[in-house]
C-alpha cells in the first residue's frame, strides 16, 4: 500500500499489528532495486496480519522528518506503531522476510 | 553441486555468470548487494553501447541477462568457505552450498572512519553516498572527509545543495585532479579544514556534530553539521578467504593472468585484485577471464580437453 502524511497516524502510528514501511524517493538508484523486493513482499503476505507499503520522502516530507530519515532506501518496521527495526540501504528479501517473521 | 559459485552481484560476478552459463556449468551467484559498488555511480558513461546509462538499468539489465541463462541468484553473505574432499563448501547466513570451483567478485567496501558513534548515525546523519543522499541536505550544513577525487566530487554536488559544506582532509593538500581542487577552492560555500581528523560522530537520534582533532595544533573540536560524507577510500573485504589465499597488504586478492588464485579451483575477478585501474570494463573482462578459466579447469580434471569452446550456440 501507499503511505503518506494524511494516512501514516491511522495506517501504521495507530495500528495494532506489525508495518513495513519503505522509505524511498524517485531519484534514488538503490530505492528502484529494492522496489520490486518490496513488490514481492507484498504479494508473498497477501492476507497476513502486517501491512507492506511505500512512502515517498519528496512527497510526504512531514513523516521523513520526523522519523529522520537521512539516508535512502530506509526501512522501518513497526510495531504497534513503535519502530522495533531500522535499517538502511538495499536489503535482500530474505532479510525482510526474517525480520518480519520473527516480529510477527 | 554447482560447477562454479561465484561471490559478488557487480560487474565481474554478473559477467562471470554470463560466460559460465555458456559453457553450461551450473551456475550459483551470491551477493549482498545487487550491483556492487556501481549503485554508488550515478549515470555510467564510459561503458560500451551505451552513450549514458543510469546504474541501475545497467544494473537491472546485467540481472535479467544471467537470469535469463538459468543463473541462479542469492541475496546472502558468505560466511565461511571451507576447501575439502576436492571441493569448496560454503556456508552463508542461511545455507550451505557446494561447488567445484569458485569464482571471488566480492568487489571493495566503503571504508569506514572507524571512529565512535560513526555506526550508530549511519543513514541519521552519515552517508557513503553523497549522490544518494545529497538531496536531503537542501540549505543544512554538511561535512565530507576525504582527500582524493571522489572526496571533492562530493564536495562539489554538495555544494550545489547545501548552504555550507566543510571539506575535512588529514592533510594540508589534496590528491585530487588540479582542476577539481581549483573548482572546489573557488566555491564561496566551502570552507576547507585541513590537518584535520573526524574523532567522534555525536547525536542521539541524529547527527548533530562531530569532534575534529587539528593533527598540527594539537587541539580538538566541535563541528556542528546536520550531514556527514565519508569519502576516504574503498577497500577489499576479503577476510572470509584469508586462509585460502594469498592476499597483498590491501587485501586484495593476488590471481594470475587467468584469473587463478594460488588455491587450485578458486578465480578473483574484477576490484577485488589488485588490478591497476577500477573501471567496470575491467571487471566485466576479468569476469570473463575467470569463468573460461575456471571451465578449463574443470575439463582438465576430468581429463578431457582444456579447449574452452562456447556450446551455447548447440542448443538452439
Amino acid at each position: 500500500m501507499i503511505f503518506t502524511d494524511q494516512n501514516f497516524n491511522q495506517e501504521v502510528e495507530n495500528y495494532n499489528g506489525l508495518a513495513l514501511v519503505d522509505f524511498f524517493a524517485e531519484w534514488c538508484g538503490p530505492c528502484k532495486l529494492l522496489a520490486p523486493v518490496i513488490d514481492e513482499l507484498i504479494e508473498e503476505y497477501k492476507g497476513k496480519s502486517v501491512k507492506i507499503g511505500k512512502l515517498n520522502v519528496d512527497e510526504n516530507k512531514e513523516i521523513a522528518e520526523k522519523y529522520n530519515i537521512m539516508g535512502i532506501p530506509a526501512i522501518i518496521i513497526f510495531k504497534e506503531g513503535k519502530i522495533v527495526v531500522q535499517l538502511t540501504g538495499y536489503q535482500p528479501k530474505e532479510t525482510l522476510k526474517e525480520l518480519i517473521d520473527k516480529n510477527i | 553441486m554447482y560447477d562454479t559459485i561465484i561471490i559478488g552481484t557487480g560487474p565481474a560476478g554478473f559477467t562471470a555468470g554470463i560466460y559460465a552459463a555458456r559453457r553450461e556449468m551450473k551456475t550459483l551467484i551470491i551477493g549482498k548487494e545487487m550491483g556492487g559498488q556501481l549503485i554508488w555511480a550515478s549515470e555510467i558513461e564510459n561503458y560500451p553501447g551505451f552513450k549514458s546509462i543510469s546504474s541501475f538499468d545497467l544494473i537491472n539489465k546485467m540481472n535479467e541477462q544471467v537470469k535469463a541463462l538459468g543463473v541462479e541468484i542469492k541475496s546472502d553473505e558468505v560466511k565461511k568457505i571451507e576447501n575439502k574432499d576436492n571441493k569448496f563448501v560454503l556456508h552463508t547466513s542461511r545455507d550451505i552450498y557446494e561447488a567445484r570451483t569458485v569464482i571471488l567478485a566480492m568487489g571493495l567496501s566503503p571504508r569506514r572512519l572507524a571512529i565512535p558513534g560513526e555506526e550508530k548515525l549511519t543513514g541519521k546523519g552519515v552517508s557513503y553516498c553523497a549522490n544518494c543522499d545529497g538531496p536531503f541536505y537542501k540549505n543544512k550544513t554538511v561535512a565530507v572527509v576525504g582527500g582524493g577525487n571522489s572526496a571533492l566530487d562530493a564536495a562539489e554536488i554538495l555544494s550545489k545543495i547545501a548552504k555550507k559544506v566543510y571539506l575535512i582532509h588529514r592533510r594540508d593538500e589534496f590528491r585530487g585532479f588540479e582542476s577539481l581542487v581549483n573548482e572546489i577552492k573557488a566555491r564561496k560555500n566551502i570552507e576547507l579544514v585541513l590537518n584535520s581528523e573526524p574523532r567522534e560522530v555525536i547525536g542521539e537520534n541524529k547527527l548533530e556534530k562531530i569532534k575534529i582533532f587539528n593533527n598540527k595544533t594539537r587541539k580538538e573540536k566541535d563541528l556542528e553539521i546536520d550531514g556527514l560524507f565519508v569519502e576516504i577510500g574503498r577497500i577489499a573485504n576479503t577476510d572470509l578467504v584469508a586462509d585460502l589465499v594469498k592476499r597483498n597488504e590491501r587485501g586484495e586478492i593476488i590471481a594470475d593472468e587467468k584469473c587463478m588464485t594460488n588455491c587450485p579451483g578458486m578465480f578473483a575477478a574484477g576490484d577485488v585484485t589488485p588490478v591497476e585501474f577500477k573501471q567496470i570494463t575491467i571487471a566485466c573482462g576479468q569476469g570473463t577471464i575467470a569463468a573460461l578459466a575456471a571451465y578449463q579447469y574443470l575439463r582438465l580434471k576430468q581429463g578431457e580437453s582444456g579447449e574452452v569452446v562456447d556450446r551455447s550456440y548447440m542448443k538452439k
